[in-house]
């Protein structure tokens, strides 16, 4: 491999990282958000799906992928919401609910979607911000959608909000001890609630990225469980989100690897290659399991760590 | 001092009949309870279906009955649902049995194409050198069920070992599962005649396992049977399953009675994975011949619904997958008869589970029942 095919690939990686995290990262945040509240929703794969193809959808029809990203989070805020309410109910275990959810989101996401396949819709612009470089590759590389910087900014709202505001210690503590919440009048089914249709929100805001920017179009194999990683990376992330930016920019170079090895002619186990998300996530998984640190920062009446 | 009086003195009682006996065992909550509510959710799942079809502006009474044209009216129908069960039985018995020790494993479908790879690879050379099929079947079977044992063993262990959460682990030992299966179909095991879909080198004739009295059911129904029996057997007559369902109902407590938690943990999720390594076997051996992407048709992810249908208990298991099989059978026809998308059937499925799940909430609850006659409930 010559000098040049090393920077051909590094540069597919920065800009295959910033591309692929960015659905990462919304899932991740919603996640992390509904799982401070003490609630896992396995079931975002599913928004993952029905928000592509909503947002899909909707940017075809009304001709504004603006407005499509719009009801994708909307749709996301419903199948949420279901399951916040659903989990409510006693002897109702939040796990399988999200395993429904995402057989359900799936089924609906293509069985409506079936029309959108041929027909393009307009995409997201993205902003050029490699115009410094007269290297195409860095260009390439560089041109970043708006939607990356929204991610990011929520992920710095977010961690500020939960440690500073009234709302986020509220949902911190539904998270860490349901019974002092309850003592302390606060209505913890409904902030569940709240924390999972916001976190679905963001999940299928995330699916619209998949449609409208990168890959950029709507397909029954969109998404090939970035929703699930998501959950495992807000595990690796411990629970905070200025770390799940890291992390899903991580997994974001994990899963360019393969097509950046590509775009230089290598293309020998290219599935293997596909694999590396969830070999990294199941590496990440392993090592992080049962550590110390990790333990002291997850939230209490999460099932999962239980 | 108040006089205890012995058994002895007591009139005797007339032994109760065979119908007050039958009356008894249809009041008993413990086994009435889930029938019920498993019957009830369907019932409820078809109604919110049919909703979702009318505002489709679709005709529920015709989706179902093409449902019963599709699955059970003729011979015909019946036997390609009983064709779709085989698979099913075998992967609801691969999440019914680690979901009893408390283990939420979804890594049937991984388990499946992994053990149906390696049944159509190990047979190639065995066939070379001419064996007889007599020899070479079971080989491919062994194979196969050893494969998904250690695959969905893995997920096990790393749950026993480091505490790794088993759902997450198991899905993403699926994708990876897959990903590997992809690989070595479309590199170094593809038949280089297959063309336009990477598989690899077709089975002899001799190795296609035939099909049941003159019927075009395969005998991974007869496994399947067979399995569900044994495995029921084991789960509720023995003292590994007893042990298992210790461990399952209070995991502390199981540690406590001295129990080798980790060895019965390995064990139900290697029982897990031969059950969908063998689904795989007859994928390969009865349906399609040679291995390639065919093979993760779903049955893995079906057969987790089909396992919460039958809350987990072996024997049930059957029924239910029959009943899939037949909504499989009949998705065909839906899909030609009423226009629909092959995803109709995707979302009835999720309708059923997402309802099934709520219904839960109904277990202690119905007033019908009288809860507190048959002591505690597991």
């Amino acid at each position: 491999m010559s000098q040049s095919d090393l920077m051909i690939v590094l540069y597919a990686m920065i800009g295959g990282a910033i591309r692929v995290s960015t659905p990462f990262l919304f899932v991740a945040l919603g996640e992390c958000l509904t799982e401070k509240s003490g609630r896992i929703n396995l079931g975002l794969e599913g928004t993952l799906i029905l928000g592509a193809m909503v947002g899909y959808a909707v940017s075809y029809n009304s001709g504004s992928p603006w407005l499509g990203v719009l009801a994708a989070g909307g749709g996301g805020i419903v199948m949420g919401a279901a399951h916040g309410w659903i989990c409510k109910l006693p002897k109702v275990n939040d796990i399988a609910v999200g395993l429904a959810f995402m057989s359900l989101g799936t089924g609906l996401a293509f069985f409506f979607g079936k029309p959108y396949i041929q027909p393009s819709a307009p995409r997201l612009q993205s902003l050029p911000l490699g115009g410094w470089s007269q290297n195409p590759q860095v260009q390439q590389a560089l041109s970043v959608n708006p939607l990356f910087f929204v991610g990011i900014l929520l992920a710095i709202a977010l961690w500020w909000g939960l440690r500073n505001t009234r709302a986020g210690l509220t949902v911190r503590m539904v998270g860490d001890s349901a019974a002092s919440a309850r003592a302390m009048g606060v209505n913890i089914n409904m902030v569940r609630l709240l924390a999972t249709a916001a976190g679905g929100f963001l999940a299928g805001v995330g699916g619209a990225f998949l449609s409208l920017s990168y890959p950029g179009s709507w397909s029954e194999g969109l998404s090939s469980g970035q929703g699930l990683m998501a959950v495992a990376l807000v595990i690796f992330a411990r629970w905070n989100p200025l770390r799940c930016v890291l992390a899903a920019l991580l997994f974001g170079a994990a899963g360019a690897l393969g097509p950046s090895l590509q775009s230089i002619g290598i293309s020998y186990g290219y599935h293997f290659f596909n694999a590396a998300p969830y070999i990294l996530t199941l590496g990440i998984m392993v090592a992080s399991a049962r550590s110390k640190s990790a333990a002291k920062e997850a939230p209490r009446e999460l099932s999962i760590v239980k | 001092m108040p006089s205890v009086s012995s058994p002895q003195d007591l009139p005797a009682r007339p032994r109760p009949g065979v119908f007050s006996r039958l009356g008894h065992a249809l009041r008993d909550p413990v086994l009435i309870e889930p029938a019920i509510i498993a019957l009830g959710a369907l019932i409820v799942a078809a109604a919110v279906f049919s909703l979702f079809l009318l505002v489709l502006g679709k005709s529920p009474a015709t989706f179902f009955s093409l449902v019963w044209m599709g699955g059970f009216s003729s011979w015909f129908s019946i036997q390609n649902a009983l064709q779709r069960a085989a698979p099913l039985i075998l992967t609801g018995l691969a999440f019914a049995i680690p979901a009893r020790i408390g283990l939420t494993l979804l890594g049937a479908e991984g388990a499946l194409v992994l053990g149906g790879l390696t049944a159509a690879t190990i047979a190639l050379p065995l066939q070379h050198w001419s064996l007889p099929a007599l020899v070479i079947l079971p080989v491919m079977a062994s194979a196969a069920i050893l494969v998904g044992a250690l695959w969905m063993g893995l997920a096990g262990w790393l749950k026993h070992a480091r505490g790794v959460n088993e759902t997450i682990s198991s899905l993403l030992l699926t994708y990876i599962a897959i990903a590997i299966a992809s690989f070595l179909i479309e590199g170094p095991f593809r038949d280089p005649a297959s063309a336009n879909k990477p598989s690899t080198q077709p089975l002899g004739p001799d190795l296609r396992i035939g099909e049941m009295f003159g019927s075009s059911v395969h005998w991974g129904l007869a496994a399947g049977l067979v399995l569900a029996f044994v495995l029921w057997f084991l789960m509720a007559r023995t003292t590994f399953g007893f042990a298992a369902r210790i461990t399952g109902g209070n995991l502390r407590a199981a540690q406590g009675q001295g129990l080798a938690v980790g060895r019965l943990l390995l064990t139900c999720c290697a029982i897990a994975g031969g059950c969908a390594g063998l689904a795989g076997f007859f994928e390969v051996a009865a349906i399609h011949g040679q291995a390639n992407a065919s093979l993760a048709a779903g049955y893995g992810f079906t057969g987790i619904l089909v396992a919460f249908l039958a809350r987990q208990n072996p024997l049930a298991v059957v029924p239910v997958a029959v009943l899939f099989g037949a909504l499989d059978a009949a998705g065909g026809l839906v899909q030609r008869r009423m226009e629909m998308p092959d995803a109709t059937m995707l979302v009835l499925q999720g309708v059923i589970f997402l309802v099934l799940l709520v219904s839960d909430t109904c277990y202690g609850r119905l007033p019908f029942l009288n809860y507190t006659r048959s002591g505690d409930r597991t």
